[in-house]
């Protein structure tokens, strides 16, 4: 009797302790929580990576925090959940975080078949190579029978296997798990060359002891759009993260920096974009579930996208990043956020 | 005349309690209902609530291309090839790890659990530092510290260091080796080799029926050997050496041609081994010093060596102390590969347990798969240990 009663208890715990459905209301989820639960790399210095004193900065990582700033008023009540290339996406669909901003690139299968929302691109990158300069390579071409460190589970692994092919080029794939065991086997030379992003490569060339002994190779061999990701199917969650990018791109374009967005929000002014991103005109905010404020809390944060930019990749950081493809388009660059309006 | 009693005795349900037998009968009855519910109730939340996000479970994602390359690849394999080659290509490089470091762990657990008995203190006490320090840290720091120095410490190709004038090359991209090219004529040698084999097994129970019968005592080892060795050697000579090499040679960036063992394969299998045969020492010593000091005493007295002792007497009876701890460190070996991962050995959790899982996004299936060649992988190592423990049994009246 007693033995039956063990195990009908048992059984019935067992029954009664399954997880349910992710609920849709990711932004009401959120704000009861307190905490927005940003899902970033392991460490990429310049784009998301904890400093010496733990703290979490980066590119990557600003975007996030203007995000909480906006939803919740705080930019430091972001928990960072570091993955690899190959949790990433896990990570982001069992909803152990909100939104994923780990420079990852745009691709339809990701977008159709993996059930992710992309909400717009932060970064325009591209495929690169880095070899040292010792080797006295000048071009991708050449790089026949070499051996090349590629972490799994990114675009960058099918890009490679694309470009060698299509050069009918062979070569010898070292796979690596995180940027942190490319680099120790690169510079160990157990591999000739090390191909991701042009972003993370510069971010790798800077934490090197000698960067200038490496070059990148002018070849880019693809297109990298980079931008965060929400699960699929909750769209109000979506629009928010989505107008918090914009309306930073839209900040600068507009020349509303972090130092002078208060005194915009104070009063209206003669220049209606200003307004209505201040909040002073129209209630934006209220469209997407948010307060007037949204997007003067997210820019006083932060600053807009070229403060950002500067901040943690631009030329006169260790990157040493150009605008290039990322000015606005109106000093020949490709971002065009679209209007709050 | 007794009369048949038409009462039909206490009711069911009264003798489902009280009734020793029925109630065990029920319980078991009822906890099998109560798995079996269980286990529909998980699978059924899992299907239900994949299809809730949009996910389906089928294994179509197999034919299509994979779309990316590995190092190691012991069939044809490139990257236009399906998912499914990926995955035999992941199989083959565990069972190839998991083979050859249970074999290595086997041969050095083997030395180090007799070496351990040795009345030399220093030898003694070697191995007891070995096999502490050994056991007591987790392999995947072994697998890593193994990895670390090859590849720190090895030289890259171009300084690569040479060995026999030029045949063989250590580089931390990996150990070059010539390979052989076989002319169609090396069947014969390949016959001449099993041909050898079964001669060798003929004689040998050809030898024992001879001792049995007569005494006479054959060199049973000596004549295996030079049948094993000499016999496709004289046909390899008479068929005209039917083997060329293929060299290895620095070409750019790395050597091409002749075989190669990769950094992570030789970091994966040493440090595998090492760890394994640490524990299999202890099982080793353990079995030996179980059988009872009288058994070596007898031996003495009928006038045999102590290597004979060990070799006939003491090791036979110690094996079936040794075979059941053995399998449990065997089926270690092969779970153990799967932390392959950490070093870039493209084994199965790396090829479809991974690059394919990320990239097609299919989790469960992904798993599945792996689940179940692991599990298939370890029942056949645990059902040949079986048997052979079977084989080795005290058999009693």
């Amino acid at each position: 009797m007693k033995l039956f009663k063990t195990l009908a208890v048992s059984a019935a715990v067992a029954l009664a302790s399954t997880s349910g459905v992710a609920t849709a209301g990711t932004l009401q989820d959120v704000q009861a929580r307190g905490e927005l639960n940003c899902i970033v790399t392991t460490g990429v210095a310049g784009f998301g990576a904890p400093n010496d004193a733990g703290r979490w900065e980066g590119f990557d990582v600003d975007f996030c925090r203007a995000t909480a700033a906006a939803v919740l008023g705080d930019p430091n009540k972001v928990k960072f959940v570091p993955t690899t290339g190959k949790t990433r996406f896990t990570a982001l669909n069992s909803g152990e975080g909100d939104v994923l901003y780990r420079n990852t690139t745009i691709t339809m299968s990701r977008d159709a078949d993996l059930k992710l929302t992309f909400l717009g691109v932060n970064y325009y990158d591209g495929q690169g190579f880095l070899v040292p300069k010792a080797l006295g390579v000048t071009s991708a071409k050449q790089l026949d029978g070499a051996s090349v460190c590629i972490q799994t589970g990114t675009t960058t692994e099918l890009n490679l296997a694309d470009y060698f092919r299509a050069n009918n080029m062979s070569y010898e794939p070292v796979t690596i798990e995180t940027n942190e065991e490319g680099q120790v086997n690169y510079l160990a030379g157990r591999c000739d060359v090390y191909t991701t992003d042009a972003s993370g490569l510069a971010s790798t060339r800077s934490s090197f002891e000698h960067p200038n002994a490496h070059i990148v190779l002018p070849e880019i061999i693809s297109k990298e759009p980079l931008g965060p990701a929400v699960r699929q199917g909750d769209d109000q969650w979506a629009d928010v993260v989505r107008w918090v990018l914009n309306v930073l791109i839209a900040a600068e374009e507009a020349g509303i920096t972090q130092g002078n967005i208060m005194g915009h929000s104070k009063s209206a002014g003669d220049n209606p974009d200003i307004n209505r991103i201040a909040g002073t005109e129209g209630d934006f905010g209220a469209m997407i579930g948010l307060d007037k404020q949204w997007a003067v809390r997210a820019i006083s944060a932060v600053g807009n996208y070229g403060e950002i930019f500067e901040r943690s990749i631009g030329v006169n950081t260790p990157l040493g990043l150009a605008r290039g493809l990322n000015a606005q388009w109106t000093q020949g660059g490709i971002l065009y956020a679209p209007p709050v309006r | 005349m007794a009369t048949s009693d038409t009462n039909t005795g206490p009711s069911l349900l009264y003798r489902l309690v009280n009734d020793k037998e029925l109630r065990s009968v029920a319980i078991q009855v009822i906890t099998i209902a109560l798995l079996f519910a269980f286990l529909f109730y998980i699978v059924n939340n899992a299907i239900v609530n994949l299809a809730a996000i949009g996910k389906d479970y089928d294994f179509k994602f197999l034919s299509e291309a994979s779309n990316y390359d590995i190092n190691q690849h012991l069939i044809a394999y490139n990257s236009r090839s399906s998912h499914l080659t990926a995955m035999w290509v992941g199989i083959l490089n565990t069972l190839l790890v998991a083979i050859s470091g249970i074999v290595l762990s086997t041969i050095v657990g083997f030395i180090l659990g007799v070496l351990r008995l040795s009345p030399n203190w220093l030898i003694n006490r070697t191995v007891y530092v070995y096999v502490e320090y050994v056991r007591n840290v987790p392999v995947l720091l072994h697998i890593l510290l193994v990895h670390g120095i090859v590849v720190n410490t090895l030289p890259i190709p171009k300084n690569a260091i040479n060995l026999a004038d030029s045949t063989f090359f250590l580089t931390n991209r990996g150990f070059y080796t010539p390979k052989p090219l076989f002319d169609p004529a090396m069947w014969a040698v390949l016959i001449a080799f099993i041909v050898a084999i079964g001669f060798t097994w003929w004689f040998r129970r050809y030898a024992k029926k001879v001792q049995d019968e007569t005494g006479k005592i054959y060199p049973v080892f000596w004549i295996s050997l030079a049948a094993i060795f000499g016999l496709p050697v004289i046909v390899y000579f008479l068929a005209g050496s039917p083997m060329d090499w293929d060299y290895p040679v620095l070409k750019g960036f790395n050597f091409k041609g002749g075989l190669v063992l990769r950094p992570e394969f030789i970091a994966l299998w040493l440090a595998l081994s090492l760890y394994t045969a640490a524990f299999i020492a202890e099982i080793v010593r353990a079995g030996i010093q179980a059988i009872s000091y009288g058994q070596t005493e007898a031996g003495k007295a009928l006038g045999l060596r102590d290597n004979r002792i060990m070799q006939l007497v003491i090791i036979p009876q110690a094996l079936r102390i040794i075979i059941p701890p053995l399998s449990s460190q065997y089926l270690n070996v092969t779970k153990n590969s799967s932390l392959a991962i950490a070093i870039g050995y493209m084994d199965i959790v790396a090829t479809i347990g991974g690059i394919s899982l990320n990239q097609t996004g299919r989790e469960m299936e992904c798993m599945t798969i792996v689940l179940g060649l692991y599990l298939a992988a370890s029942l056949t190592i645990s059902s040949f240990m079986n048997w052979y423990n079977k084989r080795m049994k005290l058999v009693e009246r």
